[in-house]
């Protein structure tokens, strides 16, 4: 489904991901496949190469045997992949609804018109409703996002990655800075909006990952060291040797 | 219950909305018999180049402080249309927004790759060289001297009459505020205010964030050119100061003055700038820009939002509700240049640059 080749991303000489050979990751269709690493591992590097925020310095990366290498990343975004921020990046002065609106926007022949009104994206209004009580915010569409608790953000989040019906969700830490309750609820949401879609997630929480992954893949220091089911990668010593040496340094 | 409340108060804002836009258009049909009318045109003109430097600046965050280059870009070919190929002067003002707006496509191809302060130089930077041109190239723009004597011809009417020169300005300008509040409340208008926020998250929905700035300063640039065309056509001149640096300034401190984010402040800055620069002018005071500079920083001093913002505000107060607009409005931004979007467009250098 999503697939690289040699890929490689370097800053000023710093090889971020690639590690000797390059990064050859393959992620199957319908599959939740989790990166993890230790920090500075080249995860966000890999990911903001794959959603097209970053152009790679070299090697090749196939969506469905499509090549989409360099492509930016709004181009990427319409062809069926969207992405999650880590950081919360909901828009404070929107309702809800209307960030839903937007995404739905984003993959409609009206999102270059300027002389319609803007009620025109009351077409959206069924799909919103129906996004919005997917993720568990269907009483809240007219509140100011600004307003929402920290959990109901990253579920305003998700609501918007699912929106357009992507067959890719790129989710960047979709339970950074929650505590057990929250993370429980995402990793439920995350069940409840995969369908058939094919899901790449960045995790650091190893609970998450184990329940939520059928495959996972282990960087360090940019490269790929390992990739297989979590049982797997969890016993394979090269894995265990990164963390651990990651843990005393 | 909750909702009948809000629906009602939504009809009560919509009859208050409408109330005003009557008062407001009784009132610009009136102005040339409240004021001299060559003073009402420049009015007019003034309030289309302000609310053009706010829907750039106000609505997409991009303050440009390049916008004499449209304005006089479109006064001179609306001038020379008029003057060398003796078109109607509609159609001469047309001619002049048409070439703003395609002098606004390479300035603004360079300009969206900055942000903030970056992007305040550049625009500058183009229009100051524009002004160079101009200045040098005096077989076509009369250099120094300018354009003198541009002919007010249309369908064989008089139109030397200031009254009636006024209305037909009024009629244009009217269309450019139209065109102006419908594309900020139109889709294209949710997706700039979403990307001063938040620009990566835009592009990463689906948008091609650049194509949207280059949009929104291109259509900014064709109303700072009609307005710059009717100003031309109004004084029956041009000159080398309306492609300088202090017509940009003008019209941003018209736009912050009547608040920014508002459209309609523009008109407010605009009159009461113009009204004040022509008092000041008359009544023999010689520090003229001292006092000019004063009123702005006292208005700005004690309301931030600028007069329309702190119309509203009071107005809001006053019936009780709270902001119940049903479209997405940025914040008003203050006079400050916006917050910089560099560190969140960091990441993603390089991705739309193809």
């Amino acid at each position: 489904m999503l697939r690289t080749e040699r890929l490689v991303k370097e800053f000023r000489g710093f090889r971020a991901v690639g590690g000797k050979d390059g990064v050859d990751l393959a992620v199957r269709e319908g599959e939740t496949h989790a990166l993890v690493g230790p920090n500075g591992a080249g995860k966000t590097t890999l990911f903001n190469l794959l959603s097209g925020a970053l152009a790679p310095s070299s090697g090749r990366i196939y969506l469905r045997e499509r090549e989409v290498t360099g492509l930016p990343a709004h181009t990427i975004a319409r062809l069926g992949v969207a992405r999650s921020f880590q950081v919360s990046s909901v828009f404070d002065d929107r309702t809800v609804r209307s960030h839903v609106d937007l995404t739905l926007l984003a993959h409609s022949s009206l999102r270059t018109r300027f002389l319609t009104s803007v009620r025109s994206l009351g077409a959206f209004a069924e799909r919103t409703t129906e996004v919005l009580e997917l993720v568990g915010l269907g009483h809240l569409g007219d509140r100011r996002a600004g307003d929402l608790a920290y959990g109901q953000k990253r579920a305003l989040e998700l609501a918007m990655v699912v929106a357009a019906d992507p067959a890719v969700l790129l989710l960047d830490e979709p339970t950074a800075g929650m505590g057990t309750e929250d993370i429980e609820r995402t990793i439920d949401l995350i069940q409840r909006i995969k369908g058939g879609r094919t899901i790449v997630l960045v995790e650091h929480n190893m609970k998450v990952v184990g329940m939520l992954a059928d495959t996972v893949s282990v960087l360090q220091a940019g490269e790929l060291i390992a990739s297989g089911t979590y049982s797997d990668v969890r016993s394979d010593p090269r894995v265990v040797d990164a963390y651990l040496g990651a843990h005393r340094a | 219950m909750i909702t009948v409340r809000l629906v009602q108060s939504a009809r009560r804002n919509q009859t208050a909305g409408w109330a005003l836009l009557g008062a407001g258009a009784l009132l610009a049909l009136m102005l040339p018999w409240l004021v001299y009318p060559p003073i009402a045109v420049d009015i007019l003109a003034w309030a289309l180049f302000a609310m053009s430097i706010d829907i750039l600046f106000g609505y997409a965050g991009m303050l440009s402080f390049g916008h004499a280059a449209f304005w006089g870009v479109s006064a001179y070919a609306t001038g020379l249309a008029a003057i060398e190929l003796g078109v109607p002067f509609p159609l001469a003002i047309l001619v002049g927004a048409v070439s703003a707006a395609l002098v606004a496509v390479p300035i603004g191809l360079v300009a969206v790759r900055t942000h903030g302060i970056y992007f305040t130089m550049v625009t500058l930077a183009f229009a100051q060289l524009i002004y160079y041109i101009a200045n040098r190239w005096s077989s076509l723009t009369g250099g120094e001297n300018g354009l003198q004597g541009i002919p007010r011809d249309f369908v064989g009417l008089e139109w030397s009459d200031p009254f009636v020169y006024y209305h037909a300005a009024l009629l244009i300008v009217a269309i450019g505020f139209w065109v102006a509040w419908r594309s900020v409340n139109s889709p294209t208008g949710q997706v700039l205010v979403a990307l001063r926020a938040n620009p990566a998250r835009v592009r990463a929905l689906g948008f091609s964030v650049e194509r949207y700035r280059v949009f929104a300063f291109v259509l900014s640039a064709f109303l700072a050119g009609i307005a710059g065309g009717v100003y031309a056509i109004g004084h029956r001149m041009v000159t080398l100061q309306d492609l300088y640096w202090t017509t940009s300034g003008e019209g941003i401190a018209m736009a912050v003055l009547g608040g920014t984010a508002t459209l309609f402040g523009s008109i407010v800055g605009a009159a009461l700038l113009v009204l004040l620069e022509d008092f000041l002018a008359t009544s023999g005071i010689e520090a003229t820009g001292s006092v000019t500079g004063a009123v702005f920083v006292l208005i700005l001093l004690f309301f931030r939002g600028g007069i329309w913002g702190a119309v509203s505000a009071a107005l809001a107060r006053l019936r009780g509700t709270s902001q119940d607009d049903v479209l997405e409005r940025p914040p008003p931004t203050g006079p400050a240049v916006p917050p910089s979007n560099a560190a969140e467009e960091a990441t993603t250098q390089g991705s739309d640059v193809k």
